[in-house]
């Protein structure tokens, strides 16, 4: 058997949504800007595909979707276009975020401090989410925008979005949120909260990669990134992926109808797996409180375990987890979730994330708690965290101090 | 950047089989105890290196022979990803045999060939290396107990680059010598900075004393400063057109004290540089006559004519005389 438990990182394409995409290949493959029978004949599925996104997330005919190419395209949309919209055209010079949001917010957001913008980072408190008060103390008169994620792809914990949104509408900030780990795991109703922009990633709920939107609230001014041929109404240019965006919409209906049901079903496999972890093995503790958490994720860590080391043992075993951000893994650093999150320095190399998906069944889990016992049972007798002869005296090292 | 670097490449798939090998199963993993050692006469030697909040910890075991200082077994316990438990195992395996000041002698360098599966392919990713440094640090640690010394006093040189084992000494060589301008170059020749990166520059996995950026810099610094006193030094003999503006006028008086100014004076007249102006083609040298030069009909004829034919001759080919 072999077991995929890497939802966080990307999902499978559900086969239903691959059959959909496949006639805009080869078949209906005109440019729908083009005035031919060619050209039009995608356009009742492009607006199906639309419709499919504004009802899964709520939004109203006045806002605007936009696909993109992914994510990380509409996150860095966002920030590059406050900044020239609200700081280099305006007055502000300040955007609020937090340690913990994706790289492609992070890393937007230190270059935009290169470019002479303040950046506030939010710390996380140790259930790992930044609480409404807080943003609220670090608006400042000069503050452009709140980028602040709705759910942590690392921990899977949900931030107060509603109550950030109506501190952000009092204060006249703009608010974006990075929507790609709450769509189509949680509810998400853009009529219940005050959010102006919000990203979204297809791959994340069983879409294809490649793809991703962004939804402007009220279709409020935001300066296009990508200039060209005035496609999406001129919000972004660059012919319409038709097949990516057939493949979008109906992965969006699919993952959104009936969602608390969906939810139950996986919170179900996942409250079992996290329970038989924890009541089995001695030493080991799950980041953040289930209730809220989107319900397929869990981030353990286990005493004297290595991440990688773990994960490799996983991996023999034919399951697929992470340490933390896949977009991450290559690099030396400690899980950056766990040292914001201010847990003891010495689990914070010791995190594994377990995601699942709607798919995952529960003979993958029973061979997942299974392979996971063994697994740890064999680092744990090559630790030397569990060793008992004692170093020979001046043989100990302290205890090092994490800088990053 | 290139097209190899285009998809990152799968960290696991660079193991060699070995370090894959002795990552599923290692041979010395283990503890030996002190009842084993009084059993036999032998020192238990126990050493940490690492921690766990650093993301890697070892602890090095050795039984040895005090009779003459050879380890005869050798064990590990490891923190630490599969490259951290492959390269103990190695290392452990390294020590079995020798004598301490022998093996106080086995780097991380050594470790790493161990564990190749062909001299010419690396065991390990470049990210990787550094799992192997604690390798060394720990054989250093107990070779420091067991003989009652610092273990500071095995190293004779301060090493930069613990990954690829480059010292400060040849870094400031190599620099010099090759005139080496970034640290990519840097990286080239020496290898240092080439695999976990924490030396290049501060923020890096871990904080280190030197890092190559502060190196390259100060070392460029001083080859500046070298420079200067040496076209100082040489008078005329440097490179004109690379001099600093006052080095120009000193260079420029040089020249026309050696062959130009004792004519003028003979003739109750004198020149002085009034500015020097660079542009890409042309070297426009500003002088005034002083004295009986000032109206002599000479003075924008022949007089100056020797003057730029000098300059030109002695300093550059873009010299234009001015005079005002």
């Amino acid at each position: 058997m072999q077991v995929y438990l890497d939802n966080n990182a990307t999902t499978m394409v559900d086969p239903a949504v691959t059959e959909a995409m496949i006639p805009f290949f080869s078949e209906i493959y005109g440019n729908p800007n083009s005035l031919h029978r060619f050209g039009t004949a995608s356009h009742p599925a492009i607006t199906k595909a639309i419709n499919q996104m504004y009802k899964a997330i709520g939004a109203n005919d006045k806002d605007d979707i936009v696909f993109t190419s992914c994510a990380t395209e509409a996150n860095n949309w966002v920030l590059q276009s406050v900044w020239i919209d609200k700081i280099l055209h305006g007055e502000k010079n300040h955007i609020v975020t937090t340690e913990i949001e994706h790289p492609s917010v992070l890393s937007t957001c230190k270059f935009l401090e290169d470019m002479g913008v303040k950046v506030t980072y939010l710390p996380v408190n140790d259930q790992g989410i930044v609480e409404a008060h807080t943003v609220r103390a670090f608006i400042t008169e000069k503050t452009a925008l709140v980028s602040i994620m709705w759910a942590n792809n690392e921990t899977g914990m949900i931030f107060p979005i509603q109550e950030i949104g109506e501190i952000c509408k009092e204060k006249g900030v703009l608010f974006h949120t990075d929507g790609v780990q709450a769509v189509g795991k949680i509810p998400v109703n853009m009529q219940e909260v005050h959010v102006d922009f919000m990203s979204m990633s297809a791959h994340k709920f069983h879409g294809p990669k490649g793809i991703g939107a962004l939804y402007i609230k009220n279709s409020q001014k935001l300066t296009p990134m990508l200039h060209g041929g005035d496609q999406m109404g001129g919000r972004r240019s660059g012919t319409l992926n038709v097949p990516y965006i057939v493949g979008m919409g109906l992965a969006a209906q699919l993952a959104t109808t009936n969602i608390e049901e969906k939810m139950e079903s996986i919170r179900v496999k996942r409250d079992r797996l996290e329970d038989a972890l924890l009541g089995s093995l001695s030493d080991v503790f799950t980041v953040g409180d289930r209730n809220n958490r989107t319900p397929n994720t869990i981030l353990i860590s286990i005493r004297g375990v290595e991440g990688e080391g773990m994960l490799w043992d996983l991996n023999n075993a034919l399951i697929g987890a992470s340490t933390g951000s896949a977009c991450a893994s290559e690099d030396l650093e400690a899980n950056s979730v766990m040292l914001a999150i201010g847990a003891d320095n010495e689990l914070a190399h010791t995190g594994i994330r377990l995601s699942l998906s709607r798919f995952t069944t529960d003979e993958e889990i029973d061979y997942v708690i299974e392979r996971f016992e063994s697994a740890v049972k064999r680092l744990r007798a090559i630790s030397s965290s569990y060793a008992i002869v004692q170093p020979t005296a001046g043989g100990a090292t302290l205890a090092c101090h994490i800088h990053h | 950047m290139a097209k190899n670097d285009l998809l990152g490449g799968s960290l696991w798939d660079q193991y060699s089989n070995k370090v894959t090998t002795l990552m599923n199963n290692p041979i010395n993993q283990g503890e030996i105890t002190q009842e084993e050692c009084d059993s036999a006469g032998h020192k238990l030697i126990v050493a940490d290196f690492g921690a766990e909040s650093c993301g890697d910890a070892v602890r090095l075991y050795w039984e040895v022979d005090p009779a003459n200082d050879t380890i005869v077994n050798s064990k590990f316990k490891s923190f630490g990803c599969g490259t951290a438990i492959a390269s103990s195992d190695m290392m452990a395996e390294l020590c079995i045999g020798k004598t301490v000041q022998q093996a106080v002698k086995i780097t991380n360098i050594d470790v790493e060939m161990s564990l190749r599966d062909d001299p010419e392919t690396p065991a390990v990713p470049p990210q990787k290396m550094h799992c192997s440094v604690m390798a060394y640090d720990v054989i250093k640690k107990a070779a420091g107990l067991y003989l009652g010394v610092d273990e500071a006093s095995f190293e004779d040189e301060i090493i930069v680059c613990e990954c690829a084992r480059v010292s400060l000494g040849t870094l400031r060589e190599v620099i010099k010598l090759n005139d080496l301008k970034s640290i990519e170059q840097i990286t080239d020749y020496t290898k240092a900075g080439g695999f976990c990166k924490s030396c290049i520059k501060p923020g890096g996995h871990e904080a280190r004393e030197y890092y190559l950026v502060d190196i390259l810099a100060d070392v460029r610094r001083e080859m500046d400063v070298e420079k200067m006193q040496a076209s100082a030094d040489a008078g005329l003999q440097g490179d004109f057109e690379t001099m600093t503006l006052v080095q120009k006028i000193k260079a420029i008086d040089a020249a026309i004290d050696e062959s130009v100014r004792q004519f003028l004076i003979m003739d109750g007249g004198n020149v002085e540089i009034i500015d020097v102006k660079d542009s890409p083609e042309y070297i426009d040298i500003y002088i005034r006559y002083l004295g009986a030069c000032n109206g002599c009909a000479s003075s924008s004829t022949g007089t100056l004519y020797a003057i730029e034919a000098t300059l030109k001759e002695k300093l550059s080919n873009k010299i234009r005389v001015l005079p005002i």
